[in-house]
């Protein structure tokens, strides 16, 4: 049963979504969602990231955690473009509900090779029913 | 339903807390039952923490250890418990406890510990990938 | 291409019921499990919420986790199925894909 950790998992890709509803900090479940994301990675599947009602507090720019004597592990979503995981999808009303807009986010970018290395957002602001969408045309959805 | 599928199954919480451990291992049950096969049951946040030895429910309780490691035993289950989450939560087997420094270990008979690659390997190659938790 | 959508936590404690309503599509269906079972007894305060949300999705509860809490079938909201854990299996069997909402 045991198979390599790195290389990818031989012809099958897969779309996988992480669903994001949780605020990062209260409980565990960001940052050890965001650790499968990254080893993840390495099978080279077809990854998107959902991010939902308090999830979208796991990517807001400014977290200071000194004060509670945790790591701000935010800066790592910076790095999910050299990860090749480029589409992180937040939601609208869940942003608009508590008072926020894409402006209170991290602007988290990915490098595009097809486009000379351009740099894009990797944040995608969508309403409920494209989210709705997205999550009906996956293959293997996984919420922590 | 004829065709028998693999099944992936995810567990996110410890046992007794929440709810996520026994439902986890009674829906494995009952896919087996079904006829379908489990390709491996992951274990990862709290839920490592089914997978020590140590634990003493009271005599007139399930021993939700001894639920999975029979279960594993009996049809040959590939328990995972998650390397990275097994250390935060101190799940050890021997080799562990001798790479870490440890004066002990405490990883249940059937579970082995491995990396989150696993569980990646589980929703590619399962036809259904399911998560209890929280 | 349906998914399952699973639903663990009491709709009085967790956003999770109303969450996962708001992103289903025509022909998903909808398992209440654990504690879940308590967002669809009838006469609750979620019941109608329950009741529309079955105009495009089929309704289910984990009768082991009803019983355990005291709710007997006739207590449920009208047209919602009790299955077991072997129904539970069917019911990931037959869908596309699961979704856990936790």
């Amino acid at each position: 049963m045991a198979m390599d950790e790195a290389g990818g998992g031989g012809a099958t890709t897969k779309k996988f979504l992480y669903v994001n509803r949780k605020a990062p900090y209260g409980t565990i479940y960001a940052l050890e969602s965001l650790e499968v994301v990254l080893i993840g990675a390495a099978f080279e599947q077809d990854v998107s990231l959902a991010f939902i009602d308090d999830g979208v507090y796991q990517i807001i720019k400014g977290q200071k955690t000194d004060g509670i004597g945790a790591k701000n592990f935010s800066p790592t979503y910076n790095a999910l473009g050299d990860y090749e995981v480029t589409k992180l999808y937040v939601e609208a009303e869940s942003l608009a509900e508590r008072g926020l807009s894409v402006d209170d986010l991290m602007p988290i970018t990915f490098e595009d090779e097809d486009d000379d290395y351009a740099e894009k957002p990797s944040i995608q602001v969508v309403n409920r029913a494209e989210m709705a969408d997205i999550m009906s045309g996956q293959d293997v959805i996984l919420s922590f | 339903m004829e065709v028998e599928l693999k099944f992936g199954i995810v567990v996110n919480e410890g046992p007794y807390t929440h709810q996520a451990a026994d439902t986890a291992y009674l829906f494995t049950k009952a896919v087996l039952e079904k006829g379908h096969e489990v390709f491996r049951v992951f274990f990862y946040h709290d839920g490592v923490n089914n997978g020590t030895r140590l634990m003493v429910p009271p005599q007139d309780e399930r021993n939700i250890q001894k639920n999975w490691t029979e279960l594993a035993e009996a049809h040959n289950l590939d328990l995972v418990v998650c390397i990275a989450a097994a250390q935060r939560r101190g799940i050890l087997d021997e080799n562990e406890a001798t790479r870490q420094g440890k004066d002990a270990n405490n990883i249940a008979p059937g579970f082995r510990i491995s990396g989150l690659g696993q569980l990646i390997e589980a929703g590619i190659e399962a036809d259904r990938l399911i998560s209890f938790g929280d | 291409m349906a998914t399952l959508h699973t639903i663990n936590k009491s709709p009085f404690e967790r956003s999770t019921l109303v969450s996962c309503l708001n992103h289903t599509s025509e022909g998903d269906k909808i398992l209440l499990i654990e504690d879940g079972v308590i967002g669809v007894r009838k006469g609750s305060a979620f019941a109608e919420l329950v009741k529309s949300a079955q105009s495009n999705c089929a309704l289910y509860v984990l009768a082991p986790d009803m019983e355990a809490r005291g709710i007997a079938q006739g207590d449920l909201v009208d047209g919602v199925t009790p299955v077991d854990y072997s129904g539970f299996v069917d019911l990931v069997a037959e869908c596309d894909r699961t979704q856990s909402w936790l």
